[in-house]
């Protein structure tokens, strides 16, 4: 399988090891591989990665839905949670001038990046002015969606993954599959491979057990934690009435990166507000049942500018925008922004438990990935939702079945978005020519438009019976036909029109009598 | 323009209705808040306090009660037995620490005079209290004033006892942030169980980079 086409650029391992993984890093996080189609036929085809991914949806789905059917206000929980954010999104001008004020009078420094590259120099800047070569980072979809380790190695400086499953793709130098638990297309028995073979310091007895294979990834990151000057985080909240953000963890290596170093930096979206403090009652409560299936998860972090004596004593926030003035623009994608990154809709979907998260080309795979990336890089070069964007094929990534609607913590209605985004890549498509189908359309409108026209059609049609097969279907017909049988069978014509039954059955258009008995029942008809 | 302007106008015109789609800015209604804020239990009542221990050691926690601060020192005396050293914050309430044995050194740490992070690696348990825990979630939160100290302390040990009276015990998160929102200022951290990952095939492993062990001592 192959579902990498860009070139490879600056890898975080050494060229003459081969990488095990097919998808290196590409040049962009939000658009790599083939497209979707294509990259999911192949995914189809590989059996292991169906196997691992169909265990670990089907265990994450059912302690959630056991975790979630213990709250009595869970749908007053969803409905707060997405009014909280429609109204951040009404209020965004003044709440990110709020957060900023906020962050700043308790020691904090607030940066502002337009897009990727803007925000990957800053961090990079504020790095080297540590004189720092290597950093511990977080995990952070923001940071995966600017590229930035990829940035970082290219300035010399070595970025960290400290998350178990991050440090798994890091390792193995692939990308990641799943929103929250990255590694999610590898099996324990892979797992331990990669590790066996890049992680240097591990013991040659390892056994493929998780616990073993926990207290590896402990053993391998103790000393880089405690002797870590940089740390780089991303941020689940923005408290804007305090300016504390949150970080929402498990293994302690949020702790560890946002405590012990000397240094904060970080990169947040600008769609990740909360107004008040008392509004994380309602998304500490959302966020954690509906991603990994927690009452709580066991760690949440929350730290508002510099604390003298307790933690890093300088701190920075780099807002970014990269794209998401875009999506904000758009009055019915707009709602994508709501995200908080549970990833349940990713475990719920049918298209995703069997293609796994590396065929969507983009940082941010499943169903709200394929409202998100779409949305997020329309105005970047390539993008524009043409067809030509591989982007563009990404709404239909979906068999619009509503799980994942249903599973929302925040509500958002992605199947609608879907199918919106879907009219929006046809009509972006055809741009005032004339496509197959509308020519087709006119000819139809023409022909019904008349009587005679109508009955001629209807004689020529009969004939279209000789290309049918003896199952009463055409599966091939000549160009431009083909372009409809290419993908689906087409029903031959009846033996017999309904209007010259009616004709024949009736003596005139004011016989209105009810008919004694249905048209000439036809066997070949049968379907 | 500055980065800053121009976010902030590019913000601006989106929810102007000048976008590229034409749309109207969302409406700025304000929240409906009705899922519930309060508990029919009580902070610190029997069946509150019934919730958090299930939940804690549904979360692998192990929980043990006492009935005041006598109690406390024995228990703490228990756990620790074995432990060559303890660090404590620097106002832990006096008491807690008088059952330790000989063997276990105890170590001083505040924000004036800190604990290098290799030191407390060297360290193999730690000693706070606690500013409030929700039953529902088995959650305890410390927002390091001087009896819980610097977040460091109870994050680089590989055992915490941590010390929760019951009164502090309530039984939503709802209460217990608005609890919290008295001092959002201050580092939180809200601990769950001990660390835990499930980046392997998504089963839970507990213990990784926090401490391995958390032991919870109610009082009351």
């Amino acid at each position: 399988m192959s579902t990498f086409l860009g070139l490879p650029r600056r890898r975080t391992v050494p060229d003459d090891a081969a990488p095990f993984g097919d998808v290196p890093h590409p040049d962009d996080p939000l658009r790599w591989g083939e497209t979707f189609p294509d990259a999911a036929r192949a995914a189809l085809a590989n059996t292991q990665l169906r196997t691992n991914l169909g265990h670990a949806t089907s265990t994450i789905r059912a302690k959630r839905a056991l975790v979630v059917d213990e709250v009595p206000d869970w749908e007053a929980l969803r409905d707060a949670g997405s009014a909280i954010k429609t109204d951040v999104m009404a209020r965004l001008p003044e709440l990110l001038t709020e957060l900023e004020r906020n962050v700043t009078a308790r020691g904090g420094v607030v940066h502002w990046a337009r897009d990727a590259d803007e925000a990957n120099r800053i961090v990079a800047d504020l790095v080297k002015a540590t004189g720092e070569t290597e950093v511990v980072k977080v995990k952070s979809m923001a940071t995966q969606e600017i590229g930035l380790n990829e940035a970082l190695a290219a300035e010399g400086i070595a970025a960290v993954e400290t998350d178990l499953a991050e440090l798994i793709v890091q390792l193995a130098d692939d990308m990641p599959s799943h929103i929250l638990v990255p590694a999610i297309h590898r099996n324990r028995a892979e797992i331990r491979e990669i590790f066996l073979q890049r992680m240097g310091d591990v013991p040659a007895d390892l056994t493929d057990a998780p616990r073993e294979l926990a207290m590896a990834a402990r053993a391998h990151l103790r000393r880089k934690f405690l002797s870590a000057k940089v740390a780089i985080s991303g941020a689940n909240f923005g408290v804007v009435d305090t300016g504390t953000l949150a970080v929402v963890e498990s293994e302690g290596n949020g702790r560890m990166c946002l405590t012990l170093p000397e240094t904060l930096i970080t990169v947040m979206g600008i769609e990740k507000l909360v107004p008040t403090y008392a509004d994380l009652e309602v998304f500490l409560q959302l966020l954690p049942r509906s991603s990994t299936g927690e009452r709580m998860n066991p760690y949440t972090s929350l730290w508002t500018g510099v604390t003298p004596g307790d933690g890093p004593q300088a701190f920075h926030l780099v807002l970014l925008d990269n794209g998401r003035t875009d999506v904000l623009a758009d009055e019915v994608g707009r709602a994508a922004l709501h995200c908080i990154r549970c990833s349940a809709c990713l475990n719920v979907c049918p298209v995703y438990e069997r293609v796994g998260g590396h065929a969507y080309g983009s940082v941010y795979p499943g169903p709200i990935g394929a409202i998100l990336t779409p949305q997020l890089t329309k105005s970047s070069a390539g993008g524009g939702g043409r067809h030509d964007d591989p982007n563009s094929a990404l709404p239909y990534a979906s068999t619009l079945c509503g799980a994942c609607y249903d599973v929302c913590p925040v509500k958002i209605d992605i199947p609608s978005i879907l199918v919106e985004l879907r009219a929006r890549e046809v009509d972006a498509d055809r741009e005032g020519r004339p496509t197959g189908w509308g020519a087709a359309m006119k000819a139809a409108s023409f022909v019904m438009r008349d009587e005679r026209r109508f009955e001629l059609a209807e004689k020529a049609a009969v004939l279209g019976r000789l290309a049918g097969g003896r199952d009463g279907r055409v599966s091939r017909l000549p160009f431009p036909g083909s372009r409809w049988t290419s993908s689906r069978d087409l029903p031959v014509p009846a033996r017999q029109s309904f209007r010259s039954w009616w004709a024949e059955d009736h003596d005139g258009p004011t016989h209105n009598e009810p008919p004694h008995d249905g048209p000439p029942h036809d066997e070949d008809d049968a379907r | 323009m500055s980065a800053r302007d121009e976010v902030l106008a590019r913000v601006r015109a989106a929810l102007s209705g000048d976008g590229k789609a034409g749309a109207a800015a969302p409406s700025a209604a304000q929240p409906a808040r009705t899922y519930r804020t309060a508990s029919e239990h009580a902070p610190g009542s029997a069946t509150a306090l019934e919730i958090l221990v299930d939940r804690l050691e549904d979360y692998k926690a192990h929980v043990h009660r006492a009935s005041g601060d006598d109690e406390v020192a024995r228990v703490v005396g228990d756990l620790l037995a074995d432990a060559r050293s303890v660090v404590v914050p620097p106002r832990l309430p006096a008491g807690w620490t008088d059952a330790l044995g000989a063997g276990t050194v105890v170590v001083q740490d505040s924000r004036e005079d800190p604990r290098s992070a290799l030191e407390l690696d060297e360290v193999d348990a730690v000693v706070t209290a606690a500013r409030v825990a929700i039953a529902d979630t088995g959650t305890i939160v410390l927002d390091g004033e001087p009896d819980q100290g610097r977040r460091a302390i109870s994050l680089v040990p590989d055992l915490h006892v941590c010390v929760v009276r019951a009164e502090q015990v309530v039984h939503t998160v709802p209460e217990g942030v608005r609890l919290l929102a008295a001092y959002p200022g201050r580092p939180q951290t809200w601990i769950s169980g001990p660390s835990a990952t499930s980046d392997i095939e998504l089963s839970r492993v507990e213990g990784v980079h926090g401490p391995r062990t958390l032991h919870v001592v109610l009082v009351g």
